[in-house]
């Protein structure tokens, strides 16, 4: 069992609170996910010519100062901005993504690299909801939309890493709520195309044959279509992009999802219980998605 | 009628619950009144009084689970397993219901204004069930016994290995599963649909407009002629 929310936000005015917004769907999926949570924010892109990169140490003393100073000695290059929360930052740089990847491989390799996007940050670590929520301040989150996703662990380790979302590509993330049964055979033949994986996690196989299918020329439906081929298990996934969230339920609807649609927002939840506070809920049209059906909302 | 009020978010679920399993001589005749019940789940299940209650809003998994005897309204949609092995009593939704609505069901009727979602109906004991719009995928899987009613439409594979339940269905059926099939609508069986449209709130909807379902009985007995595909 786990839970995931998501949340885009259409009225410009509520953007700035979209971390309060958010914060009680999160932690209202705690029974359904209390040994990790994560999040993934789209907010305002950095230049044109700029992208963040998420970065995680599970050292607790890790000293963030040093690797900003050493990117700058090695690299050559001002990071533009260097935000630290806990043991998560995200810098911003202009360098190109394989020389930052390969700097830290070399000289950093405890730390992991999260996500690259011009938009999107992540935050993923173990503990409750609530735990999670307030070492990295999702109450002040501000930003267009997000996904998030409490897990309970039913086939991989509890670690950071197993945590979702997951993401593959720049400003594309996903999240996961069931199990896939075919997971290794798909990991095997995603490895014969040369991608590589860092968890031995079901959902990142589900992933990054996603974002294989789109960088293969598939828009998301024809990628989601693949997958409803390609995927075998029970999966309820709810997908960030650069402006759109995208919801899929597994033939069989075994994971479940509800979608309240307002003036104001847009907002997915495994339960109900994590929608029931959002600003005037009575007048949202609150459904329940078919399976094997794909819901898009735009920014 | 004697009524009682409960607001959830500041009476623990579990006491409302624990109310409403006192003995029947306390609950009889009296009505029972549920505020924001914010989607939480097992909300008046096991009652076993002569009571009627309404939920004021969206309730969660299995509302109204193994109903006996008492009346229980859902302003709004239910989780899953609404009604779940109900015995006897009615459950009205005036909502959507989520996957399993009555599930095991041995008595009473559910009534589901809305659509219902996957497998609704399943393992059907005995009970009733009336949707007023369609019902997911696997419905009525191996219902043994009792009546549904669908006014939309059936999604795959209905009344798979079903036994000696009806399924009375107006709209557009995907898929029949193994085993089902169309069945004359003979003057007993318009009997009972008429009734449940009345029981229903569907009283203008016209018997004549449904096509009734049911057991081909192939799968009853051991076939030798087939044994190589068991």
């Amino acid at each position: 069992m786990c839970g995931i929310v998501g949340l885009l936000v259409k009225n410009p005015k509520m953007r700035a609170n979209i971390g309060e917004l958010m914060l009680p769907m999160l932690i209202g999926m705690t029974e359904r996910g209390p040994d990790s949570a994560g999040l993934a924010v789209f907010g305002a892109a950095v230049g044109a010519d700029e992208r963040k990169f998420s970065l995680y140490t599970s050292e607790p003393d890790f000293n963030w100062q040093k690797l900003s100073h050493d990117f700058l000695t090695h690299l050559g290059s001002k990071v533009i901005n260097f935000a630290q929360k806990a043991n998560h930052a995200v810098l911003t740089t202009h360098l190109e993504t394989e020389t930052v990847k390969t700097w830290l491989k070399e000289h950093y390799p405890q730390v992991h690299l999260l996500a690259i996007g011009q938009l999107m940050d992540i935050y993923k670590d173990v503990g409750t909801p609530a735990e999670v929520a307030a070492r990295y301040d999702f109450s002040q989150l501000r930003g267009s939309h997000l996904v998030g996703h409490t897990r309970m662990a039913t086939e991989s380790a509890i670690t950071p890493a197993h945590a979702h979302p997951f993401t593959a590509g720049q400003d594309w993330c996903l999240v996961h709520n069931g199990s896939l049964s075919n997971a290794p055979s798909l990991r095997r033949k995603l490895q014969h195309e040369g991608i590589s994986f860092e968890t031995d996690n079901d959902t990142e196989a589900a992933c990054r044959f996603l974002e294989w299918r789109m960088r293969e020329g598939d828009d998301l439906q024809t990628a989601l279509e693949h997958g409803f081929e390609e995927l075998d298990g029970f999966y309820t996934l709810l997908m960030g992009t650069k402006d759109q969230l995208a919801l899929v339920r597994d033939p069989f609807a075994c994971k479940p999802a509800v979608v309240a649609e307002h003036d104001d927002y847009v907002a997915i939840a495994s339960e109900f219980r994590s929608l029931a506070h959002l600003p005037d809920i009575k007048n949202a049209k609150v459904f329940e998605p078919s399976p094997k059906e794909m819901y898009v909302w735009k920014v | 009628m004697e009524s009682l009020k409960y607001d959830l978010t500041n009476t623990p679920l579990r006491e409302v619950n624990q109310f409403l399993h006192s003995d029947a001589s306390l609950l009889n005749g009296k009505h029972i009144e549920i505020n924001n019940p914010n989607g939480a789940h097992h909300i008046a299940v096991g009652l076993k009084s002569e009571a009627t209650v309404t939920i004021h809003g969206h309730a969660g998994y299995y509302a109204a689970g193994m109903n006996q005897i008492a009346d229980v309204t859902i302003e709004g949609s239910v989780g899953s397993g609404v009604a779940e092995n109900m015995m006897s009593g009615r459950v009205h939704v005036k909502g959507f219901a989520s996957n399993a609505a009555g599930a095991t069901a041995n008595g009473g009727l559910l009534v589901i204004d809305g659509d219902a979602g996957l497998r609704c109906g399943i393992s059907l004991k005995g009970a009733d069930i009336v949707v007023g719009g369609s019902v997911g995928s696997f419905s009525a899987f191996m219902a043994q016994a009792g009546n549904m009613v669908i006014l939309g439409d059936a999604g795959e594979g209905l009344g798979d290995s079903i036994y000696e339940a009806r399924l009375f269905v107006r709209g557009k059926v995907k898929s029949l599963g193994a085993d089902c099939e169309v069945k004359t609508m003979g003057a007993e069986d318009r009997k009972i649909l008429v009734d449940l449209l009345e029981r229903s709130g569907h009283s203008d909807v016209s018997p004549e407009s449904f096509t009734l379902y049911g057991s081909a009985r192939t799968l009853y007995h051991f076939n030798v002629a087939k044994s190589g595909a068991y």
